[in-house]
């Protein structure tokens, strides 16, 4: 079982494979399921991934009114063809906008690696889909990379804003999502590495705050940010740019700098967004009243 | 190492918007439904912490009820859970209570009918993983890192090696275990976790067991 970066890129080079092929024998071994069956779930996940994004594009609204739609107006403003940043990379943002909009709106969703980060990993994907034209296999593919990743990050420094902050959740999902784009536009396991490394510097400190406490404000709009950075990043590692500070350190680094925030930026709804005039009137209004002050 | 599988972080598939208050949530109420074999007629929840401030918002409320009702956490029904289970006559009541409890995510769930009540407490400790801490005042530790079953059973020698031996047989490893009970002779539960995954298989044999009462899957 590797347990760190280091040890997956090890066995990715020295027996060279993929990491999602490393990811999937992992999982045989640990679980003894049957390859097959490990690929028809990951499938199964793939699909409902699928319907979240295409649910989104099309517009949804949450309970409490404050998120939805705005997958639809990214779309549109592509559709009209006079963006200023890539295509590709305003399509994964519209993407990832509709998967966590379908999320606050509590339609189905894959938690990766969480339901609050559930838009980047798929957002990404379907979005360099459109470039790469991965076949099935390769889509499955991409998740177990990206899997492979946020298994490192969940078990050496955390995945939960509750316990992290949102670099530990978004922050998360953009590295992984770097590192799954990289392995499918045929980039080697080390430019995977970097490019996790890449994302994960550039959302370090990422508080989570989110208004009301509800998983909406700002999460939907973090989301999209999630995927432009791993999108960037996965560009910048195929150029062949390198982390000066290894996968490893800054995965260690979010830990430590998860553990030094005060517990008013870990989902608290005390601190951050949350407690501005706005976060405050918006709580007030969908509760009837504002949250106990602790 | 917290985490084995790679569908702890590319999963599980759910209703929105929270892995813990909702998924986690929707586990608790699901092992309330099975521990206690059949649909209940009643139930009092009460919310702990962090699931007492923002239920509502985060559906933690119709998450649990929908467990209750057996669903799934990506269960659709889970939405319209509370009005399912008024219009098949259960009778609900949530309870916001402001006690300091050792984990933000805690959940106390009373449920019954005319043949019996059961208590368990639960906790949601993130991505939709769950730990029980309490069961009808039995006090249970579990990691929820592993795969674990509750067994209830009577407290007579041999029930607990009848246990293991089947385990044995399925080739399946105790990686921690615990037994309480009530008093001498009387109702027994043993808490299991495991390395190897449980079959279905495994669950039913284990309950024709001698002086096996209820055996329930609480973590996969």
């Amino acid at each position: 079982m590797f347990r760190n970066v280091a040890e997956l890129l090890d066995m990715a080079v020295n027996q060279n494979k993929k990491i999602s092929e490393i990811m999937i024998e992992q999982e045989v071994t640990v679980t003894g399921r049957s390859r097959e069956e490990i690929l028809s779930q990951m499938d199964r996940n793939l699909t409902v991934m699928e319907e979240a994004v295409e649910r989104g594009i099309k517009g949804v609204t949450s309970h409490s009114g404050l998120t939805g739609g705005d997958a639809v107006l990214m779309q549109k403003y592509i559709e009209k063809g006079n963006f200023l940043s890539g295509e590709i990379i305003l399509d994964a943002v519209s993407k990832a906008v509709a998967t966590n909009e379908v999320n606050a709106a509590m339609g189905t969703i894959c938690a990766t690696p969480t339901a609050g980060s559930a838009g980047v990993v798929p957002g990404t994907l379907f979005a360099v889909k459109k470039k790469l034209h991965p076949t099935r296999e390769q889509m499955i593919a991409f998740l177990f990379t990206a899997g492979a990743f946020g298994f490192v990050v969940a078990n050496n420094a955390s995945i939960s804003g509750a316990a992290g902050g949102c670099q530990a959740e978004v922050g998360s999902a953009a590295g992984m999502a770097a590192a799954a784009i990289v392995e499918m536009a045929g980039g080697t396991p080390e430019q995977c590495a970097e490019a996790m490394a890449i994302t994960l510097k550039n959302m370090l400190g990422l508080v989570c705050d989110p208004v009301a406490g509800l998983v909406e404000v700002p999460c939907v709009k973090r989301n999209a940010m999630g995927a432009a950075n791993a999108m960037v990043a996965a560009d910048m590692a195929l150029a062949g740019i390198k982390s000066r500070i290894p996968c490893d350190e800054v995965i260690d680094a979010m830990f430590k700098i998860g553990q030094s925030m005060p517990k008013s930026l870990k989902e608290t709804a005390q601190g951050g967004l949350a407690a501005t005039p706005t976060g405050r009137a918006l709580e007030a209004k969908i509760f009837g009243m504002p949250l106990k002050e602790k | 190492m917290k985490y084995r599988s790679v569908f702890d972080i590319i999963g599980p598939v759910m209703i929105g918007p929270s892995s813990s208050h909702t998924a986690g949530a929707a586990r608790i109420g699901r092992v309330a439904r099975s521990l206690f074999g059949r649909e209940p007629k009643w139930a009092n929840i009460s919310l702990y912490g962090s699931f007492a401030e923002t239920y509502k918002g985060h559906g933690t409320d119709v998450a649990i009820v929908g467990g209750l009702l057996d669903f799934d956490t990506d269960d659709t029904r889970i939405i319209d859970a509370i009005k399912i289970a008024e219009e098949r006559g259960m009778k609900l009541r949530f309870i916001e209570e402001d006690a300091v409890t050792d984990h933000p995510n805690t959940a106390r769930i009373i449920i019954g009918d005319h043949n019996g009540e059961l208590e368990l407490v639960g906790i949601s400790i993130g991505g939709g993983k769950i730990e029980i801490t309490e069961l009808n005042g039995f006090e249970l530790k579990l990691s929820g890192n592993h795969p674990a079953i509750l067994v209830v059973h009577n407290d007579r020698f041999g029930a607990i090696a009848s246990v293991a031996n089947t385990l044995a047989k399925y080739e399946i490893n105790i990686g921690h275990m615990e037994v309480a009970r009530k008093d001498v002779g009387k109702m027994a539960l043993m808490t299991i976790e495991v390395d190897q995954n449980i079959d279905n298989k495994l669950i039913e044999e284990l309950e024709q067991l001698p002086n096996i009462l209820k055996v329930t899957k609480i973590v996969d």
